[in-house]
């Protein structure tokens, strides 16, 4: 029984700086939660705040079932894993995980028996006498993760537990961290700036901006189906193009209509949704990867070619990016590294109009 | 053809050694320059000590004798320390510098760890004050209120009296420890105690088994600095202690072994050279601490 | 989203519907409460033992002789009225300002020096050079003393090996200042040594790299790279040198006493012997607080210094 639930939370710094603006959150029993989002848009004071480091303003934080508003850290069983690991460097492995479980009078054996498990868990068994010094940046992350599966408590926070590693460590401990949940099954929130992270870590992502909650929801979700300009911004990458336009009612079907007068029909079965907001400028979005080269016996339906000149060619391998200019405004296509393309050289390429979405640029609302 | 552009290589490339042969020599200049600077300036520093020494060993007789080297040592004796050693009070004003010295540095060591800790750490209203404040006390001489502690400690009846010293020094000392302990403590991240916190510490605990471990460096330095001082203390025993048997190493050599007009050099050296030894020797074995401890007023913002 | 109330009313009645007191908070109080008291053996010791003196110091300046009259600001003027006072102030200053110039300049020398040894042999010879900084200036001025001895002086003995006549180090007046100088200088140049060495540690090798493919000679290197980075602590260590200098008292007390005729008094030694010696309390601590207004010029500018040390992160 450890949900985790938020209702309405605002935190204010000293400052009148509102680093969250209530937030309504439902986190389920074992579920992996991420929170994502740009920089200083209050992950962190959210998740502090679960773990009772902060304050909060108002509104309420419950921990399976019962509030903790008012309840210290220390009696909210909860682990925390930092960005810096925050490891006590004095103590050697062994004693940085069993530091907590010592403090609350577990007796000795009890206290090596869990410590063994999660170093078997961690693979961290022939560390436990060594400090904190000595250890290699993965080894630390392991250690600090070691702290938290020790304690077996209701939740699991990470703060950025990946950032201070090497790209190629990042990945690997990223799946490290996803296979110690489906071993211990706790429920965890998880807090990063990385979309990727997010998407590969999640059962379900929560996106943030400003200290607001933009959309909540399982990874392919946010990607197929994002609900603000924002989100669809934010999740994938390289990110969706944005395309300034105006949606044109071309009597039988609705035309999306770009600068340079590219006209890109809206597939019929999408037309009814639109309908409302035929003759208005609107903003058009599309992944670079749904902006393709023409293949041969394509069969995707509701393809839309257009004509371009990319101005920069990026060659990455298993793709090309193709990078253009429609306006002022950057756009993004992906295309297979076998088609050719020259830097100034039009070229056809396809939009696959069945994975457009189309903003309110007034309310940035996906419509 | 050949042979001329082989002589032009043949000359750039000694040209080129030569370069480098005499940016050696330069260097090697240099450092001849650099040592002999500090061959002079060790001479300079090390010979009132090495007198000292050297003084200490000879008999009255031998330093009354003012036809011989007075920097040699004809028949070296041990006379000067049996005696300190053996009469007198030298003892005991060396156990009384032991004794204020060790009292001095235990308060000063809880007072300003426990200050620090809050300082840097808990905060409460006025403690941004405070914290400037310490470093402020810090830089007050003890020349500037001696005399005012001087009525106090006559108030309160402790006039010559081996305790007030105890009572006192800690102006010395507490203000600049506790000032290099908000250093060394400010720089644990934040994070280790909120580990801490969340792994069920409350504020002792955090303090004893976080904070002090961690910091052990910085409260070496600090308890040697407040070591240094307490014992190299010259002033305030000088005005507040009167009788033999409550005075400390620094003042009791001078009052002990100066009666009138007789100077017994011998024994005045070799008292000194001993008073000397317990910084000396800290000094020997916690090199970098030392330094770190007297230094880090300026150098730990 | 709407039944936000309804969980927290209906899983925990017990908190339900109350005004928010928050143990957080009382805990937050709770913990400044404890960090004050954590504070207050700090805070007694400076209130006792500094701020209560120092007002108190005030007062006695402002007594007679006995202690049972108030005179104002009598004992100031007389001060400053009197020929012997007017030379402490003088020797003060000369005392504190030379002395602080040769320290300071031999530690950059030396500091210097240093840093040009291979990292191998600095460490012995900084720990040779650091022994004048080790010992007690009470203890190590007795050794000074006896060199500078009227009739046994080891220095006089060396002067008439080289034919020269034996000096009165500490019975003429400008000899005995030239001592008094010279021992405080022996004993505080280590200091500044050792802070312009950890400075000097401080500057990045490669803006001397930098500074050298621009072309600059050792001279510019000294005087654009190491000067405006050394800059900082070279006027707090100056600064701070110039107090502990201006109050000394361990020297001149054992190695001249004042004398010869009050030349070589300064402040705390003037203080001692007028408050403590001759008994006159009030004027004892009039001649101590003379200091205090150049102390606390001294004492700001090192805050500022140390202040913008620490928001350079230096
Ligand atoms: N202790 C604090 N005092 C004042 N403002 C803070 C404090 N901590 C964070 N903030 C502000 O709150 C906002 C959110 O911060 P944070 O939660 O750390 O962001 P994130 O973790 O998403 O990068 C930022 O604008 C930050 O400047
Ligand atoms: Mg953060």
């Amino acid at each position: 029984m450890a949900q985790v639930t938020l209702r309405k939370i605002v935190k204010e710094y000293e400052g009148g700086v509102q680093a969250v603006k209530g937030i309504d959150l439902d986190i389920d029993d074992h579920e992996f939660v991420v929170l994502v989002g740009p920089s200083g848009c209050g992950k962190s004071t959210t998740l502090r705040m679960i773990a009772g480091l902060e304050e909060i303003t108002s509104g309420d934080i419950a921990i399976g079932g019962s509030i903790v508003n008012d309840i210290p850290p220390r009696d909210r069983d909860i682990a925390m894993v930092f960005q810096n690991y925050a490891l006590y460097p004095h103590m050697t492995v062994f004693e940085n995980m069993a530091f907590g479980l010592t403090l609350r009078k577990f007796p000795k054996e009890e206290i090596k028996r869990r410590v063994d498990n999660a170093a078997r868990i961690l693979d961290i068994g022939t560390l436990l006498e060594r400090k904190p010094k000595a250890l290699s940046g993965g080894q630390r992350q392991r250690v600090a993760m070691g702290r938290a599966i020790v304690r077996d408590p209701k939740v699991f926070l990470f703060d950025e537990p990946l950032s201070n590693l090497d790209a190629k460590l990042r990945v690997q401990m990223r799946t490290e961290i996803k296979k110690v949940h489906q071993t211990v099954r706790t429920t965890t929130v998880y807090v990063t700036h990385d979309q990727v992270e997010a998407m590969t870590l999640a059962d379900r992502v929560v996106v943030m901006n400003h200290g607001v909650i933009e959309q909540v929801g399982p990874p392919t979700e946010l990607y197929h189906h994002p609900v603000t300009k924002f989100v669809a911004g934010f999740i994938g990458s390289p990110a969706m193009n944005f395309i300034p336009g105006r949606l044109v009612n071309g009597g039988a079907a609705l035309n999306v209509v770009l600068p340079d007068g590219i006209t890109l029909p809206v597939p019929a079965e999408r037309a009814g949704r639109y309908a409302a907001h035929a003759g208005r400028e609107i903003l058009f979005g599309i992944r670079p990867e749904h902006l393709t080269e023409i293949r041969p016996n394509d069969h995707r339906p509701h393809l839309a070619a257009f004509e371009a000149a990319p101005e920069v060619v990026e060659p990455m391998g298993m793709e090309t990016l193709l990078h253009f200019w429609m306006q002022g405004n950057e756009i993004c296509a992906r295309v297979d590294p076998a088609t050719p393309a020259e830097p100034g050289v039009k070229q056809t390429l396809a939009a696959d109009m069945s994975q457009m979405h189309l903003i309110d640029p007034q309310t940035e609302k996906v419509l | 053809m050949s042979g001329a552009s082989f002589a032009t290589g043949g000359a750039t490339a000694s040209a080129t050694y030569q370069k480098v042969g005499s940016i050696r020599a330069e260097r090697r200049r240099v450092l001849i320059g650099a040592y002999i600077a500090l061959a002079v300036f060790v001479v300079f520093f090390l010979l009132p000590p090495v007198y000292m020494l050297i003084t200490s060993l000879k008999s009255s007789a031998e330093i009354a004798d003012l036809s011989g080297n007075p920097w040699i040592v004809t028949r070296p004796t041990l006379q000067n320390y049996w005696e300190l050693l053996t009469e007198g009070n030298y003892l005991l004003h060396f156990r009384n510098s032991i004794i204020v010295t060790a009292c001095v540095v235990a308060i000063t060591m809880v007072i300003s760890i426990l200050a620090a800790f809050s300082l840097s750490r808990m905060r409460f209203w006025g403690s941004g004050v405070l914290a400037t404040g310490v470093f402020l006390t810090y830089l007050v001489p003890e020349t500037l209120l001696f005399i005012p502690l001087f009525q106090i400690i006559g108030g309160i009846g402790m006039y010559n009296n081996l305790w007030a010293m105890v009572l006192i020094y800690p102006t010395l000392t507490v203000p600049f420890c506790t000032w290099i302990m908000i250093g060394y403590f400010s720089s644990i991240p934040k994070e280790l105690d909120e580990a801490a916190l969340i792994d069920g510490a409350n504020h002792f605990q955090m303090l004893w088994k976080i904070f002090i471990p961690v910091a052990l460096p910085g409260i070496l330095a600090a308890t040697i600095f407040a070591f240094t001082v307490s014992w190299a203390q010259f002033l305030y025993p000088m005005a507040f202690l009167v009788s033999s048997e409550q005075m400390v190493l620094t003042t009791g050599i001078v009052s002990d072994l100066i009666r009138g007009d007789t100077f017994v050099w011998g024994k005045i050296m070799a008292g000194a050279l001993m008073a000397a030894l317990p910084p000396l020797l800290v000094y020997a074995f916690l090199m970098d601490y030392y330094i770190a401890g007297l230094t880090a007023g300026a150098t730990k913002g | 989203m709407a039944d936000g109330s309804a969980i927290a009313a209906g899983r925990v009645p017990a908190t339900a519907g109350q005004p928010r007191t928050g143990t957080l908070k009382r805990m937050a109080r709770r913990r400044s409460t404890l960090a004050f008291l954590m504070a207050l053996p700090l805070l007694a010791v400076i209130a006792g033992l500094v701020i209560y003196p120092f007002f108190y110091a005030i007062e006695l300046s402002m007594l007679n002789k006995r202690m049972t009259r108030f005179v104002g600001i009598d004992n100031f003027t007389f001060l400053l009225g009197r020929e012997t006072f007017q030379l402490v102030i003088f020797q003060s200053v000369l005392f504190a300002v030379t002395a602080v110039i040769a320290k300071a300049l031999i530690g950059f020398v030396l500091a210097h020096v240093l840093h040009a040894l291979p990292a191998k042999g600095q460490r012995k010879w900084r720990g040779m050079l650091l022994v004048p900084w080790v010992i007690p200036p009470a203890v190590s001025t007795l050794a000074w003393w006896w060199l500078f001895d009227p009739s046994y002086s080891a220095f006089n003995w060396m002067l008439a090996v080289f034919g020269a006549g034996p000096v009165p180090w500490l019975g003429d007046a400008g000899w005995a200042r030239f001592a008094v100088i010279l021992v405080n200088t022996w004993y505080g140049a280590p200091f500044f040594m050792i802070m312009y060495l950890a400075a000097l540690k401080s500057v990045p090798d490669q803006l001397y790299e930098a500074a050298a493919i621009d072309g600059a000679t050792g001279i510019q290197k000294l005087r654009y790279v190491t000067l405006p980075m050394m800059r900082n602590i070279i006027s707090i260590t100056v600064l701070f040198s110039l107090i502990v200098t201006f109050a000394n008292f361990d020297i001149v007390r054992i190695l001249t006493n004042g004398g010869p005729q009050d030349r070589t008094h300064l402040f705390g030694t003037y203080a001692f012997q007028v408050g403590i010696q001759s008994g006159d309390i009030p004027l004892g601590a009039a001649v101590s607080l003379f200091m205090f207004p150049l102390l606390a010029v001294f004492a700001v500018l090192i805050l500022r210094g140390v202040n913008q040390r620490t928001k350079e992160g230096l």
